[in-house]
């Protein structure tokens, strides 16, 4: 019975293939559309409400000390905005610079590093290599020519729930500012029209 | 029929080709001369020899989209999100890369035919230029190719800040015709310049002090077992640091890798330069089937010196462009390696 | 060049001595190529001509890479080290790369090495002989003879010259080297040997964002990831590169978009951050001339000015600034204050 259902969900997925394929190749004007959409670099983005841009932003919070504090900022119900989308790292001194590349490679607007407070690391030495790797990693994407207020790093403890909130509005307002991020961006990564 | 034309009209020949066909040409670019789109801000440069990237980029470019697929459940969609191919002109392309592309056609060409560089070739015209100055790593002519009248679909000659061009082939006289009216007739006179110029530049060819080396004995008439064995590549790959510049540069080089990228909202397949002489080059399950740097080494010389001929009626896949002399980081070469497996000037 | 010609006797005798007195079994040099100005790295065993050891100004390689590999395989090997090399060597001592005991290096002087590309640069083709003449260079060509000065077609990175003191070293072989260009150092003028090397860094650090931005697409749109720059490196060490690692979701062997063209040089740079000892190489091997050694030079000084001078290989006890911290380390913030114009 299995085997019956699983050929004939492959064959439908066949079929769909057969289908679809025709479909494309018979829109031309799909094809033109695709071009159009890399030549003038849209993306389907959040729209907010009165239609303006809003910035995708990646926080890659330590699991210790900023994630408890964002949990803190969440049950003490101070709102920070939806855009900013956190990745739970064990410390922060585990952010490798590819990380950051890649997520503006992928569309994010922003990144920003929360960790525990130098000294506070709860793996105790974490949090000092993080400093100067990020520092020397921020100084090259400067020398490069990115903005310098896309990235930041943050110190935010278990107990600062108000500090993360207030960090991520504020830095979600300077990334409006600053608009889409254009200067790392890779267009492989830019949605097919669908 | 010979057309001149003279230096401070190009402009406007250049903007007249390009009106209605993409134009390529050697543009200097942040200190490096590269085949360019023309536009009228760019700095031409035809007096520089070879551009570090050969022009096989082309037909064969370094990296291509072929499709992209997208799953919903069950669902997968399939797009063709190869780019267009358009005319397009490529000149002053020198005689060894145009005779370049020849190799590459019977690696292309050959059955099953690659479409994409079928399309790209049957969209190009190419615009060669003879060589004024040759350098002392050129050694095209041991390939039979003549570097003062480069084979093409249009030849030209550039001699005192006068551009002499002449058409060849069909796409050649069809290109020529659009613009002629930019044109003046050579006569008598100019035949004798270009003819008194030639005779200079093959002059200098004579005393290349690679020009004379006779690549054929050692390679036609030894075995390829024997070339193989030889005790020479140990000494020969020993300083070789498997970065691949000179497969990148070389004009003749056409491996090829096919990757997925994974875009985050699909897949993205594309082909990509290769290197043979990268550690997982054609890597399969079991590893590499080249382990050492000797072998891919030795891999890369027996394909052009020995097995390409052996597969193509005796043609080397080498023009005797110098870039692998001139760039490699260590200086190694395909000259070097001719040299130690027996290859002697002629007498 | 009659000074360094006296030089390359001195070190072939010295090395041919402790081939037959079986101190080490095998030298690894330069040998001449093609061309007056051609010089491949090359081990010479101990029954080959050391006739074919060469050391002149083109000889610019850095052996320490190759002794990565070699100092595994049996017996002791000489490697001839000039000054900046050593520096080099003293890092991949750091990082166990490289075993002391199987290495004997013997220092030999360095004249300030040449770019052949500064010297095509000046228009001057078909080279076939070049003659130095003190502080000249004489060049036959097919085209003729051509001149030029001696500094003006040095290597760039020996226009700010660490210094020409070997800082690992088991035996010197200077000759008059030393004391001869001690003296002409003194006389002249700051094109050369006293140059800041961080002069270019600080007029790109001086640009606005969108002309730093410009300028490094313009360059780095140049690359054609051959990777040479990569594997000339040694602090470049890694059995399998992140790059072509399938699994680090990065690797790649094109640049398919301007993404990728800054990605590699950004993460390469991050990684030999701090075991980078300014040779140079990466720029010397180019074959696009790609200005690779501002971007190492920017975290240099970035390490200078935030975590204290630091000479990566200058010896092999200092632990490097990128595992090691202070507690009261600057801030990232640092870098809002600094740079161009905003």
């Amino acid at each position: 019975m299995q085997v019956e259902k699983s050929n004939e969900v492959e064959r439908n997925i066949h079929m769909d293939l057969k289908k679809i394929t025709e479909e494309q190749t018979s829109q031309t004007g799909l094809t033109e559309q695709i071009s159009e959409n890399r030549a003038n670099g849209t993306r389907e983005k959040g729209i907010g409400a009165k239609g303006d841009f809003k910035p995708l932003i990646v926080a890659f919070c330590c699991n210790w000390c900023s994630y408890a504090g964002a949990d803190l900022a969440g049950t003490s119900r101070l709102s920070y905005p939806a855009e900013v989308k956190i990745i739970r790292v064990p410390c922060s001194c585990r952010i490798n610079p590819i990380f950051i590349l890649r997520a503006f490679g992928r569309g994010a607007d922003g990144v920003i590093i929360c960790g525990c407070h130098p000294g506070d690391c709860h793996y105790s030495t974490g949090n000092y290599y993080t400093r100067r790797r990020m520092t020397l990693l921020f100084s090259m994407l400067d020398y490069l020519g990115i903005e310098k207020e896309r990235t930041r790093v943050e110190w935010v403890s278990a107990a600062e729930g108000v500090k993360f909130s207030t960090v991520m509005n504020d830095f979600a307002k300077t990334i409006h500012r600053l608009g889409e991020n254009k200067k790392l961006e890779d267009l492989r990564c830019k949605e097919f029209p669908y | 029929m010979m057309f001149k034309i003279n230096k401070d009209r190009w402009p406007e020949l250049f903007s007249e080709i390009s009106r209605d066909r993409e134009l390529y040409m050697p543009i200097e670019k942040a200190g490096q001369i590269q085949f360019e789109k023309w536009n009228v801000d760019a700095k031409v440069r035809l007096d520089q020899l070879n551009t570090v990237k050969s022009p096989k980029d082309f037909f064969f470019p370094q990296s291509e989209n072929i499709v992209a697929f997208k799953t919903k459940g069950k669902n997968i969609s399939i797009f063709e999100n190869h780019d267009e191919s358009r005319p397009f002109v490529v000149f002053g392309v020198r005689g060894c890369d145009a005779a370049s592309f020849k190799i590459l056609d019977r690696v292309f060409l050959a059955e099953p035919v690659d479409t994409f560089y079928k399309t790209r070739r049957e969209n190009a015209t190419v615009i060669t230029l003879s060589c004024n100055e040759p350098e002392e790593t050129c050694f095209c002519s041991i390939f039979e190719i003549d570097p003062v009248d480069p084979a093409g679909d249009i030849e030209t000659w550039v001699i005192d800040d006068v551009l002499y061009w002449k058409s060849i082939t069909e796409k050649g006289h069809a290109l020529t015709d659009d613009i002629k009216k930019l044109f003046e007739k050579a006569d008598q006179q100019d035949e004798e310049k270009i003819y008194n110029h030639k005779e200079k530049v093959k002059d200098i060819i004579s005393k290349l002090p690679l020009q004379n080396l006779n690549i054929n004995e050692i390679f036609k008439n030894n075995s390829m077992l024997e070339i193989f064995n030889s005790s020479k590549w140990k000494e020969l790959s020993q300083p070789c640091m498997g970065c691949g510049t000179c497969t990148f540069i070389c004009p003749t080089c056409h491996c090829y890798d096919i990757r997925d990228f994974d875009t985050g909202h699909g897949i993205q397949r594309f082909r990509c330069w290769d290197s043979c002489m990268y550690s997982d080059f054609t890597r399969m399950s079991h590893g590499n089937p080249r382990s050492s740097q000797l072998e891919r080494f030795r891999q890369r010389f027996m394909h052009k010196l020995v097995y390409y001929p052996e597969n193509n009626d005796g043609a080397f896949a080498c023009v005797g462009c110098g870039r692998c002399i001139s760039r490699c980081p260590v200086s190694m070469n395909i000259v070097k390696v001719a040299k130690a497996l027996g290859v002697k000037d002629d007498e | 060049m009659q000074r360094v010609s006296v030089l390359i006797e001195l070190i072939r005798e010295r090395a041919q001595k402790l081939l037959e007195d079986g101190i080490v079994n095998r030298v690894i040099g330069w040998k001449k190529g093609e061309f007056f100005y051609d010089r491949t790295p090359a081990v010479f065993q101990a029954s080959d001509d050391l006739s074919e050891l060469i050391y002149d100004g083109f000889c610019s390689a850095n052996l320490s890479k190759y002794l990565i590999q070699e100092n595994k395989k049996d017996g002791k090997i000489l490697a001839l080290l000039k000054p900046c090399d050593t520096y080099s060597f003293n890092q991949l001592i750091k990082e166990h790369q490289i075993n002391r005991e199987n290495v004997y290096i013997l220092g030999i002087g360095c004249p300030d090495m040449l770019d052949i590309n500064k010297i095509r640069g000046k228009g001057i083709k078909g080279i076939q002989k070049i003659e130095e003449n003190d502080d000249e260079l004489i060049i036959d060509t097919l085209y003729g003879q051509r001149k030029c000065r001696r500094e003006d077609v040095l290597l760039e990175k020996c226009l700010s010259c660490k210094g020409r003191e070997h800082v690992a070293y088991d035996e010197l072989v200077i000759g008059d080297l030393r004391n001869d260009l001690t003296i002409e150092n003194e006389a002249m003028s700051d094109s050369a040997s006293g140059k800041n090397p961080y002069e270019m860094v600080e007029k790109i650090e001086a640009m606005t964002p969108d002309e730093r931005f410009a300028f490094w697409r313009s360059e780095l749109s140049k690359c054609i990831r051959c990777n040479a720059c990569r594997n000339v490196c040694p602090a470049c060490t890694c059995i399998k590169c992140i790059f072509d690692n399938d699994r680090s979701g990065i690797a790649s062997k094109a640049n398919t978009d301007t993404f990728e063209e800054n990605m590699f040089h950004i993460i390469r740079a991050l990684h030999v951050a701090g075991r980078c000892t300014d040779c140079g190489e990466c720029s010397r091997v180019c074959p696009q001339q790609i200005p690779l050694h501002l971007l190492n030079r920017k975290v240099i000084k970035d390490i200078n000015e935030f975590y204290g001078e630091y000479q990566a290989g200058a010896d092999t006890e200092t632990v490097g600034p990128l595992i090691s911290y202070k507690q009261d380390d600057v801030e990232p913030d640092i870098i809002m204050r600094k740079g161009g114009h905003k």
